[in-house]
C-alpha cells in the first residue's frame, strides 16, 4: 500500500517537491487505478460495465440508472441498424466495393441500373459513427465513475469496525477523535482531514490501518491508503495530529474504514480514531442541483460544444481523411468509388516532377505569395491605421467625430458589396480607367509576375482594413499616459521621435496578439482575393502544371478552386487544407499561450 | 528674466509649428477622407443612374445622363429582393440570438468556472477558430443533407450558430475583467452559479452583449459562400448571395445588372451602416478589448 511513486499526484497545496511525470505515465496510472477500482468493485459495478445503469438502479438511483440504460439501448440500436456497417467499412480499410452499373435482368429482359456503394457517404457516416462511438465511451466512463463512487460509500456502510476497537472508540468519542467523513467529501473531491488524538504516552506508537507510522519528520506523502495520503504526523503535548489528504486524482478503491490507533510503547491501545464514510449515494435531485451550481459548466458548455462537434469538428476530421484518399473528378460518387491511397497525395504535392507536374514548385509559389500578402496586408493596415488614428486624435484637431465616421462607413458597408464594387471600378472597362483615360488591367495584368494585380489588391485591402485599425487604436492610444508625451516634448522630441520611441513600442506590446490574429486572418483572407481578382489572372507557369493555381491565389482560394472546379480534386484540396491548418494552428497557439492575458488570467479580477 | 523671454519664444514657436502641423493633418485627412468616400459615392451615384453603366465607351457623366429610382423599381420587380431581405432578416435574428447565447454561456464557463478540461478545451477551440470554416463546407453540406435540411433557412441558422462557440475569446476577456467580489458575496449568501450568471454577470455585461449581438447580426448579411453551397433555390437566397449572383452569374465584366446591384447594395449597406453607426460605441469597446487581451 505504500506507493511512493505516486508522489506526483500530490495536491499542489502541499509544498512537496514534485517528481515530474509525463502525461502518458500519469494517464497510464489513472487507467490502472480505474481498472483496479472496477476489479475490486462490487458485483453490480461489474455488471454495470456491460449493462449500464444497473449499478445505479441497484442503489436506488432510478432516474440516473434509467438514463444510462436508455443511452446504451439507443447506442446499440444505432450501431446495429446504421452505424455498424459504416464502421465496418472504416476498419476493413475500404470505402465501398460495389460500383453502380447496368445489370442484365433475365426475367424482364432489360438492363437495370443497380446503385453501387457511395464512398463519400460511407466515409461521412463512418466518421459520424466514430464520433457516436467516442461519445458513448465517454458516457460509459461517466457511468463507471459513478459506480466506483457509489462503491466506496456502500462498502463502508457494510463493514463494521472490529469489536475490540469499538470499545476504544466508544471511550474516545467524547474527545472528538472519531471522525466521520461525508461521502461527498471523500469520494468526489479532494479534501483535507485533520485528526487529533489525545492521550498519547511517551514513546507511543501510532498506527494507521495497521501500519506503524513514525512521529515527527516522517517523509510526507509516502504513506498512502488507497487514495488517502498521510501528509504529516506531529506529536502534540498530549497526543498527535494526523493530516490526511484525499487525492482526487486516484480512483483506487478507498480502503476505508481506516482505523487509527495510538498505543503505548508496550502496545496497549490508548486512543483511536475510526474513519468511515457516512451518507448515502447522491439522489437524482442532488445531482441535478449540482448542475446549476458546482457543475454549471456542464449545461453551459454541452449545447455549444455539440454544435461545434457537428458543424466544425466532424467535417474537419472528414476533410482530413479525404487527404488520404483518391477522391477527385475521376473518382466521384455516385458512379465511381474512391479508396484509401495513403500518403500519395502528399507525395504528389511535395515531390518534384512527380506525374509530370511540378506541383511542389507551384505549391511553394502560392505559399510564398500567401506569406508576402499576409505580411503586407497586416502591416500596411496596422501602421497606416495607427498613424491616421494618431492624426485624428491629436490635440487641437477638430471634427474628430466627422473624420472617424468618414472612415468607419467603410467598415459598416458589407465587405462583399465594397469588394465587388471595387472589382467593377478596377475592371479593364471600369470607371477608373475611364477617368484616367488608361487601359490598365488593374486586376488582370499577368505580366511581370502579375505585379500590378498584387499591388492593387494590397492597396484595396488597405481601403478595407485601415478603418478597423483606426477604431481599435483609438481606444488604446488614449491609455498612453499624457505625461509621457509632455515629458518627451519638453525634452525637445519631435512628433516622429515621439511616435518611434513612445507610441510604437507601446502599441506593439499591447496589440501583439491582435497583430498575430490579423496575420493568420490574412493568410486565410478568402473574401478579398476571391471577390477582387478571383485568384487570377491565369498564370501559365502555375496553371499549366495541372495545379489550377492562379497568380494571386492564396492557399485558401487555391483550395476553393480545386473543390469547385469542373474537374474537382478534393484530395489535393484536403492536403492544402491540412497545411493551412498547421500554419494557422501553430501561429495562434504560440501567440495565445504566450500572451499576457492567458498567463495572468486571474490578475484582472 | 532672460529665461522667461526664451520660454515665451519657444512656446510661440511651438504654437506656430503646431499650426503648420495641424494644417498638414487637415489636408491629409481631407484627401484620405475623400478617397474613402469616393467609392461609396460612386455606389450611390450608380444606384440612381438610370442610364446603363455598360457599353463600349463607359462614361462617368454621359450626355444623356438620367437619374431616378428606376434601378430600385427593377430591383423590386425583376428580382426577388424583398424575399431575400425577409430571408436574411429571419436568419440574422435567429442566428444572432443563438450565437449570442452560445458565446455568453461558453465565455462564462471558461472565465468563472474551473474544471479539469478547461485549458485544453480553450486551446483546441482557439485553433479550430483559426480554421476557415468553408474548407469543410462540402462535408457540412452532406451532414445537412443527411439531416434533410439542405435548401432551408434552418440549415443556415444552424451553420452560422453551430461554430459560434469558437469566438468566445473577446467575451471571455471581458468577463475576466469583471470584479469578482460581487459574485463571491452572492455565493456566500447561498446563491448558485446559475443565479450569479443571470443576476450578476449578465446585467454587468451590456457592452459585450451588444457587441456580440451586433457582430453576429451583421455576419449573415455578408456571407455568400456558405449560402452558395447550402442553398440552390433562388427563393431562399439571402441578400448577399442574391446580389452576388446578380452580377456574377455571367462572367462578363459588365452586365446591365450592375446598376441594379448598386441599388440593392445601397439598401443593404444603408441598413447595416445605420445599425453600425448607432452602435459604434459598443463596437469600438469590443474591438479594442479583444485586441489588447
Amino acid at each position: 500500500m505504500n506507493n511512493s511513486e505516486n508522489l506526483s499526484a500530490a495536491p499542489a497545496e502541499e509544498s512537496v517537491a514534485e517528481k515530474p511525470a509525463g502525461a502518458f505515465t500519469r494517464l497510464g496510472r489513472r487507467i490502472k487505478a480505474f481498472v483496479l477500482a472496477i476489479v475490486h468493485g462490487s458485483a453490480v459495478t461489474k455488471v454495470s460495465c456491460l449493462v449500464m445503469g444497473t449499478g445505479q438502479i441497484a442503489r436506488k438511483q432510478y432516474v440516473k440508472g434509467a438514463l444510462y440504460f436508455l443511452v446504451e439501448v439507443l447506442f446499440i440500436l444505432y450501431m446495429v441498424f446504421f452505424g455498424g456497417t459504416y464502421l465496418g467499412h472504416l476498419f476493413a480499410g475500404d470505402l465501398g466495393t460495389k460500383v453502380g452499373a447496368d445489370v442484365w435482368n433475365e426475367a424482364l429482359g432489360v438492363y437495370e441500373y443497380t446503385s453501387g456503394d457511395n464512398s463519400f457517404l460511407i466515409l461521412l457516416y463512418a466518421v459520424v459513427s466514430l464520433f457516436v462511438l467516442l461519445l458513448f465511451l465517454a458516457v460509459w466512463y461517466m457511468n463507471m465513475r459513478c459506480n466506483i463512487a457509489n462503491d466506496s460509500t456502500r462498502n463502508i456502510a457494510a463493514k463494521k469496525p472490529p469489536q475490540e476497537y469499538l470499545e476504544i472508540l466508544a471511550s474516545t468519542k467524547e474527545s472528538g477523535s472519531s471522525i466521520l467523513l461525508s461521502s461527498r467529501a471523500v469520494s468526489v473531491q479532494g479534501g483535507r482531514v485533520r485528526l487529533t488524538l489525545k492521550g498519547i504516552p511517551e514513546n507511543g506508537v501510532l498506527e494507521i490501518g495497521k501500519i506503524p507510522i513514525p512521529f515527527g519528520d516522517i517523509e510526507p506523502n509516502v504513506t498512502r491508503f488507497g487514495p488517502l495520503l498521510v501528509t504529516s504526523v506531529e506529536s502534540t503535548e498530549d497526543g498527535a495530529t494526523v493530516d490526511l489528504w484525499r487525492d482526487e486524482n486516484v480512483y483506487a478503491p478507498i480502503y476505508l474504514p481506516l482505523e487509527i490507533y495510538l498505543r503505548t510503547a508496550e502496545g496497549t491501545p490508548v486512543a483511536a480514531a475510526y474513519m468511515r464514510e457516512c451518507g448515502s449515494v447522491p439522489t437524482f435531485k442532488k445531482d441535478a442541483a449540482e448542475l446549476i451550481n458546482k457543475k454549471f459548466y456542464v449545461p453551459l458548455l454541452v449545447v455549444p460544444l455539440l454544435g461545434l462537434l457537428v458543424f466544425t469538428v466532424m467535417p474537419l476530421i472528414f476533410m482530413i481523411l479525404i487527404a488520404f484518399t483518391n477522391y477527385d473528378y475521376e473518382h466521384t460518387p455516385p458512379g465511381a468509388l474512391f479508396g484509401w491511397v495513403g500518403f500519395s497525395n502528399f507525395a504528389k504535392i511535395f515531390s518534384i516532377g512527380s506525374g509530370g507536374a511540378d506541383f511542389l514548385l507551384v505549391f511553394l509559389r502560392v505559399l510564398a505569395w500567401t506569406f508576402i500578402w499576409a505580411i503586407f496586408a497586416t502591416f500596411t493596415n496596422y501602421f497606416f491605421g495607427m498613424i491616421l488614428a494618431l492624426m485624428i486624435n491629436k490635440k487641437g484637431i477638430r471634427f474628430k467625430m466627422l473624420w472617424r465616421t468618414l472612415f468607419v462607413i467603410a467598415i459598416a458597408v458589407p465587405q462583399f458589396v465594397t469588394l465587388l464594387l471595387m472589382q467593377k471600378i478596377l475592371d479593364g472597362d471600369g470607371i477608373l480607367n475611364v477617368i484616367l483615360g488608361t487601359k490598365i488591367l488593374w486586376l488582370g495584368d499577368s505580366s511581370n509576375w502579375a505585379i500590378i494585380p498584387r499591388i492593387t489588391i494590397i492597396v484595396v485591402n488597405m481601403w478595407i482594413g485601415i478603418p478597423y485599425t483606426i477604431l481599435m487604436c483609438t481606444g488604446i492610444l488614449m491609455n498612453i499616459p499624457s505625461e509621457m508625451y509632455e515629458a518627451a516634448k519638453l525634452d525637445g522630441a519631435g512628433p516622429f521621435q515621439i511616435f518611434r520611441k513612445i507610441v510604437l513600442p507601446y502599441m506593439l506590446q499591447v496589440t501583439a496578439p491582435y497583430l498575430i490574429t490579423q496575420f493568420v486572418g490574412n493568410i486565410n483572407n478568402f473574401n478579398v482575393i476571391w471577390l477582387l481578382s478571383g485568384g487570377g489572372p491565369v498564370d501559365n507557369i502555375n496553371y499549366g502544371a495541372g495545379s489550377k493555381a492562379q497568380a494571386t491565389d492564396l492557399l485558401v482560394t487555391w483550395l476553393y478552386r480545386l473543390t469547385t472546379d469542373v474537374n474537382p480534386q478534393y484530395n489535393l484540396a484536403s492536403v492544402i487544407g491540412i497545411v493551412i491548418f498547421i500554419i494557422s494552428a501553430a501561429l495562434s497557439l504560440i501567440t495565445f499561450n504566450r500572451s499576457k492575458s492567458n498567463k495572468n488570467e486571474e490578475d484582472y479580477q | 528674466m532672460e529665461n522667461k523671454v526664451s520660454m515665451k519664444e519657444k512656446l510661440l514657436g511651438q504654437k506656430a509649428r503646431n499650426i503648420y502641423a495641424n494644417t498638414a493633418i487637415y489636408i491629409v485627412l481631407a484627401v484620405l477622407g475623400v478617397l474613402w468616400i469616393l467609392p461609396i459615392a460612386y455606389l450611390l451615384y450608380t444606384a440612381f443612374r438610370v442610364t446603363p453603366a455598360t457599353g463600349i465607351i463607359l462614361q462617368l457623366f454621359p450626355d444623356d445622363l438620367e437619374l431616378g429610382f428606376g434601378n430600385f423599381g427593377r430591383l423590386f420587380s425583376d428580382t426577388m429582393f424583398l424575399r431575400w431581405m425577409g430571408n436574411t432578416i429571419l436568419v440574422a435574428i435567429c442566428s444572432c440570438a443563438l450565437t449570442t447565447m452560445f458565446i455568453l454561456m461558453v465565455s462564462y464557463a471558461f472565465s468563472r468556472m474551473r474544471f479539469k478540461m478547461r485549458k485544453p478545451l480553450m486551446n483546441v477551440m482557439l485553433v479550430l477558430g483559426m480554421f476557415p470554416g468553408f474548407m469543410s463546407m462540402i462535408a457540412v453540406y452532406f451532414i445537412l443533407k443527411a439531416m434533410g435540411l439542405t435548401n432551408s433557412l434552418l440549415a443556415l441558422i444552424l451553420v452560422y450558430s453551430g461554430g459560434a462557440a469558437l469566438s468566445y475569446y473577446i467575451c471571455k476577456g471581458f468577463f475576466d475583467t469583471l470584479p469578482r467580489s460581487l459574485e463571491e458575496a452572492a455565493i456566500l449568501d447561498g446563491a448558485s452559479q446559475w443565479t450569479v450568471f443571470w443576476r450578476i454577470t449578465l446585467p454587468l455585461s451590456k457592452p459585450i452583449i451588444v457587441y456580440t449581438v451586433l457582430t453576429s447580426f451583421i455576419s449573415p448579411w455578408c456571407d455568400f459562400i456558405f449560402v452558395n453551397t447550402i442553398i440552390n433555390d433562388a427563393e431562399k437566397y439571402t441578400v448577399a448571395l442574391g446580389l452576388y449572383r446578380l452580377i456574377n452569374a455571367e462572367k462578363s465584366s459588365f452586365s446591365e445588372n450592375f446598376t441594379v446591384f448598386c441599388a440593392g447594395a445601397t439598401i443593404v449597406g444603408g441598413l447595416i451602416t445605420a445599425l453600425f453607426l448607432s452602435m459604434q460605441k459598443y463596437y469600438v469597446e469590443g474591438v479594442s478589448s479583444g485586441a489588447v487581451k
